[in-house]
Formats: structure tokens, C-alpha cells, sequence
């Protein structure tokens, strides 16, 4: 055995604790309820791990997806906040990391230190404040309370500042000289340049917004407009099939778009370690 | 040509919009939140000098929740940085099937914690799965109620390793990728031995990204409280009860004064892991 394939034995049990979880789930989520109560509620014999359903059968997912209209309800809650802070974000982000990147002016330095410095505060730190804005500004219970936070996050003018550090200045000078105006410069040079930091900011601030959990519990007194990561760890464990199959669904928008796209997030997360 | 007059304007065309944004729901929340700390009541708005922040430290819920958050970093960020420079190491070289490997290592990172909740739960409830393995190995003769117990903190870890050790690892490839090639023709032409290479070399360059790393890592400690709420709900386990729970629990009380006060301890903390990131890239800049 060479060298290289040692190395793929030492790897592969941290793969595989890595990866358990999510194969759990997706197995699960096609046994029938009856089977998951007999794997790990049953009263006569102790819990035991089955990977493979005795039958594969929909019954969780039509459930989810037809039955019991809520666990939609809660899914589409989800698509809609993460969409408008993906694209709010992309918008103002992009263009604050374009001036950040493109100017010189006194004090850009300590201002971006400064968003940097929010960037790594935990939401928590700023809660009731926010909570006293946001009911200042008539958004409380509103989709905006959570929304609008989440398109100024820092993240992503830092992560597309990074990126943009990278473009050689010659570019933009010589746009300049051929009479490129600047706004033409940020849409059709720079852009175009960052796109894989683009993408790597979708994953990474949708993942994030994805999974929110914080916002909602403070600024949304209507549980009805929860997203759905509020909702999947209050499934009650006897109803844990709903649960396996409406977990899965959850998950497969951000795996398939990772999977599309791996190349430019792994550039991004490298990209948030380059120094200044 | 350029006209400095034309570019200010051009500059706040672009970041206006964020700084506005900025300002109204990080920046002015944040100076609200130290001018709270420091006033007697919403009604009564004389300065109070530090009695805020005393009357925190004396309160033994809140010396829990700090402690508990240390705790917690202290395990968390050597492990994550260590097992995840491991990864980095071993995927540096040629691995059989590499990309698969980098695949799967990185795949927790976009799945939402809230998903994967449902599968710690049967883990590691009472009548559990570990529970289950454990007493089949004989290993245990007692049940342990892992998420009610001091080893709640071990299952929360887990799920913090598992979320985290992608990141980190393609931190520390771009980084191992970073060190230019001759260092190590250099070093073997000398004849110098694998542990000295590592120890003199491999670890020396590595230093600004296992500084970043680090960082990062306790940041993202401090982020835990999303997962154990997920896991335990609003009340978990004492061993659990983080700051960020004390914070919420001050707010549903509406105790604006301890709260503003614990979020001032908790930013400062931050800050100063922030400021000597900074001033660590800065020297290293000059240096260069």
C-alpha cells in the first residue's frame, strides 16, 4: 500500500463521523414511522442504529410536503428572508467593498477596522438596542426586523474587499483612461473579476441567514412567521420521522448549490485568511 | 483627469448606503448598549459610574455563564485548531481519491445546524443510540443522561468540531499552500529531518494563519449559544447556561441595566481578541 492511500485510511473515520450525521438523516427520512419507532422509542429493546430502511417508503415527505401544510409554510418563511438578505447584501456589499478598494480617503482603514470588529461581535451584544430600533422604525413582528440587519451585516464587505484586494490597479486605471466612469467600472470590470467571491458569499451569508435562529426569537412575536430552522428542533421526538424528512429537505438547497460550486467557496473561505 | 472633488462624491455613492445601514443597526445599537450600562434605570438617567458592572460580577448567574463560556472556548479552540491542522497536513499531501476527501470534509459547513439537531437528540438522549452502543460494548453500567449532565458540554463540543473543522482546514491549506516551495528544497538539501522541518519551517510560516485560525475559533465559540439553544432549548443544562443565555434571560426580565453591562464585558473581551489581530498584521506588514 503507498503512501497516499495510508494517508486516505488516516482520514477516513473523521470523514466518516464527519458525514454520519447527515446520512442518518437522509435514511431516516425514508422509513416509515412506524419503523422509526421501532428503531429508537421501542420500550422492549434498546435503540439501534438501521441505515438502510426495511422499505423505502415516501410517507414522511408526503407528510411534510402535502399533509401538513404548516412545515411548507415555515420552508417558503425561510426562501423568503434568505432572499432578500442575499440579494440586499450583494447589492450594498459589493459596492461598499468597491469603495473601499477603489479610493484612498483619511480614515478608510480605522472604518473598516471598525467593521471588522462588528463583524466578530455575536448578534446577542446588540440585542436590545436593535430591539428598541427596530420598534422605533414600526418593524417589530415584521419580516424587515429580521431582514434589513441581515442585508448591512459586515460580512460581506469584508469577504468581497478581500477579493477585490486581489484585482490589479492597472485595470481600473486604464478603464479611467479610456473614459470609463466609475460606476461603469464597479459593474463591468470589477464584478465580473469577483465572481466566485460573489458566489462564496451567497453560500456562506445564505448558510448563515439559512439557519437563523437568534433574530426571529427576539424581533418575531408571530411564530407563524418563523423560518423553518426555528421550528426543526421543536418537532417533538415522537413525531421524529416529520422531523427527519422535513431536516432533509431543509438541508438540500445549500448542499446542492455547495456541490455546484465548491471551487469558488473553498477560494472565498481561503480569501477571509489572506492578510492585509 | 481625477478631480478629488468628483471622487468624495463617488465614495459616498458606494458606501454610503452600507454605512448608513451600518450605523442604524450595528453602530448605534452598540453605543446605546454602553450608555445603558452606564445609567441607573431607562427612568432614571443619572450616571451610575460602575455600579452596573459591579452588581454583574457579584451575581453568581452571571459568574456561571462566564465561567461556563471560557470553559467552553478552552476546549473548543485548541481542539478545532489542532484536529483541523491535522486535516490540513494530511491533505496537503497526495491522498488517494484528495478531492472526495476535501468534499466531505467541508459539507457540514453548509448544512444548517437546525437540520442536523434532530440526529444529536437520538444520539444522545437517555434511551439513546451512544447510550445504546456504550452498554453493548460494555462499557457503561449506568445510563448517562449526556444532555442533562457536566458531559452536555462534550456533546455541544462535538457538534462545534463538526460545524468548524472544514473552515479551519482550508484556512490552513491556503496557508501550508502559501509557504514557497524552496523553504523545503533548501531544508533537505541540508539534510535536515522531517520533525525539524515541521518544528522550523512548516509551524514558523504557518504562524499569521494559526494566529487567524485561533481567532477566529474563539469567535465563533462565543457564537455557541445558536447550537446549544437548538439542542437544549431555553433552559439547558447549568453546565450549559452560557453568557449569550444570561443576556436573554436579562432581556425577557427586561433588566436593561445587567444586560447592557454583560454585553459591554462580552464586546470588550472580543475587541481585544480583534485589536491584537490587527496589530499583529500591522508589524507584519512593516516587517515585510
Amino acid at each position: 500500500m503507498n503512501r497516499s492511500k495510508i494517508r486516505a485510511l488516516l482520514l477516513l473515520p473523521v470523514v466518516l463521523i464527519l458525514i454520519f450525521p447527515i446520512i442518518m438523516l437522509f435514511a431516516n427520512s425514508f422509513m416509515t414511522a412506524r419503523e422509526i419507532e421501532s428503531h429508537y422509542y421501542s420500550a422492549e429493546t434498546s435503540p439501534k442504529l438501521v441505515l438502510i430502511p426495511e422499505t423505502v417508503s415516501f410517507e414522511q415527505y408526503i407528510r411534510v410536503l402535502i399533509k401538513e401544510p404548516a412545515y411548507l409554510k415555515y420552508f417558503w418563511n425561510s426562501v423568503f428572508i434568505t432572499f432578500f438578505i442575499l440579494a440586499g447584501q450583494l447589492v450594498v456589499a459589493s459596492m461598499a467593498a468597491f469603495g473601499f478598494s477603489v479610493y484612498r480617503f483619511r480614515g478608510r482603514e480605522l472604518l473598516f477596522f471598525l467593521y471588522i470588529v462588528v463583524m466578530m461581535m455575536p448578534f446577542i451584544v446588540t440585542l436590545v438596542p436593535n430591539y428598541i430600533i427596530a420598534g422605533k422604525m414600526g418593524i417589530l413582528n415584521r419580516w424587515s426586523s429580521v431582514i434589513l440587519p441581515g442585508i448591512f451585516s459586515p460580512f460581506g464587505v469584508f469577504l468581497l474587499r478581500q477579493f477585490m484586494k486581489m484585482v490589479p490597479f492597472s485595470y481600473i486605471e486604464s478603464a479611467r483612461l479610456e473614459s470609463c466612469s466609475d460606476p461603469g467600472i464597479y459593474l463591468r470590470i470589477m464584478l465580473p473579476l469577483v465572481k466566485s467571491g460573489l458566489v462564496a458569499l451567497i453560500i456562506l451569508a445564505g448558510v448563515d441567514s439559512w439557519n437563523m435562529v437568534e433574530q426571529p426569537l427576539i424581533f418575531l412575536s408571530d411564530s407563524s412567521r418563523y423560518p423553518l430552522s426555528m421550528i426543526l428542533s421543536r418537532i417533538n421526538l415522537n413525531e421524529a420521522g416529520i422531523a427527519f424528512a422535513a431536516s432533509s429537505l431543509y438541508m438540500i438547497p445549500f448542499l446542492l448549490l455547495f456541490l455546484h460550486n465548491e471551487k469558488a467557496l473553498v477560494a472565498g473561505i481561503a480569501m477571509t485568511g489572506v492578510k492585509e | 483627469m481625477k478631480k478629488p472633488g468628483r471622487e468624495a462624491g463617488w465614495i459616498v455613492f458606494f458606501i454610503g448606503p452600507s454605512l448608513a445601514g451600518f450605523s442604524i443597526f450595528y453602530v448605534i445599537p452598540f453605543l446605546m448598549s454602553i450608555f445603558s450600562s452606564f445609567i441607573k434605570s431607562p427612568f432614571n438617567r443619572e450616571f451610575a459610574g460602575l455600579s452596573n458592572y459591579i452588581a454583574l460580577i457579584g451575581n453568581p448567574m452571571f459568574r456561571r455563564a462566564l465561567w461556563n463560556t471560557l470553559l467552553f472556548t478552552g476546549l473548543a479552540v485548541p481542539l478545532c485548531v489542532i484536529l483541523s491542522l491535522f486535516l490540513a497536513l494530511l491533505m496537503n499531501k497526495a491522498v488517494f481519491k484528495r478531492r472526495v476527501f476535501r468534499t466531505l470534509l467541508i459539507t457540514p459547513l453548509v448544512c444548517p445546524t437546525a437540520s442536523v439537531v434532530i440526529v444529536w437528540q437520538i444520539l444522545f438522549k437517555r434511551y439513546g443510540l451512544v447510550n445504546s452502543l456504550l452498554a453493548s460494548l460494555g462499557l457503561q453500567t449506568q445510563l448517562t443522561d449526556w444532555l442533562n449532565s457536566g458531559y452536555a458540554v462534550l456533546v455541544v463540543l462535538l457538534l462545534f468540531l463538526w460545524k468548524n473543522l472544514g473552515y479551519n482546514m482550508i484556512l490552513f491549506l491556503a496557508g501550508l499552500n502559501s509557504i514557497p516551495r524552496e523553504y523545503y528544497d533548501v531544508a533537505q538539501s541540508f539534510g535536515a529531518g522531517s520533525l525539524f522541518i515541521f518544528f522550523r519551517i512548516t509551524l514558523v510560516y504557518l504562524g499569521p494563519t494559526s494566529f487567524f485560525v485561533i481567532i477566529l475559533s474563539i469567535i465563533n465559540s462565543f457564537k455557541i449559544f445558536r447550537e446549544v439553544f437548538l439542542l437544549t432549548g431555553y433552559y439547558p443544562d447549568k453546565h450549559l447556561y452560557m453568557i449569550q443565555h444570561y443576556i436573554n434571560n436579562c432581556f425577557t426580565k427586561l433588566d436593561m441595566q445587567k444586560l447592557s453591562s454583560a454585553s459591554i464585558i462580552f464586546s470588550i473581551f472580543i475587541f481585544i481578541v480583534v485589536y491584537l489581530l490587527f496589530r499583529r498584521n500591522q508589524t507584519r506588514l512593516n516587517n515585510e
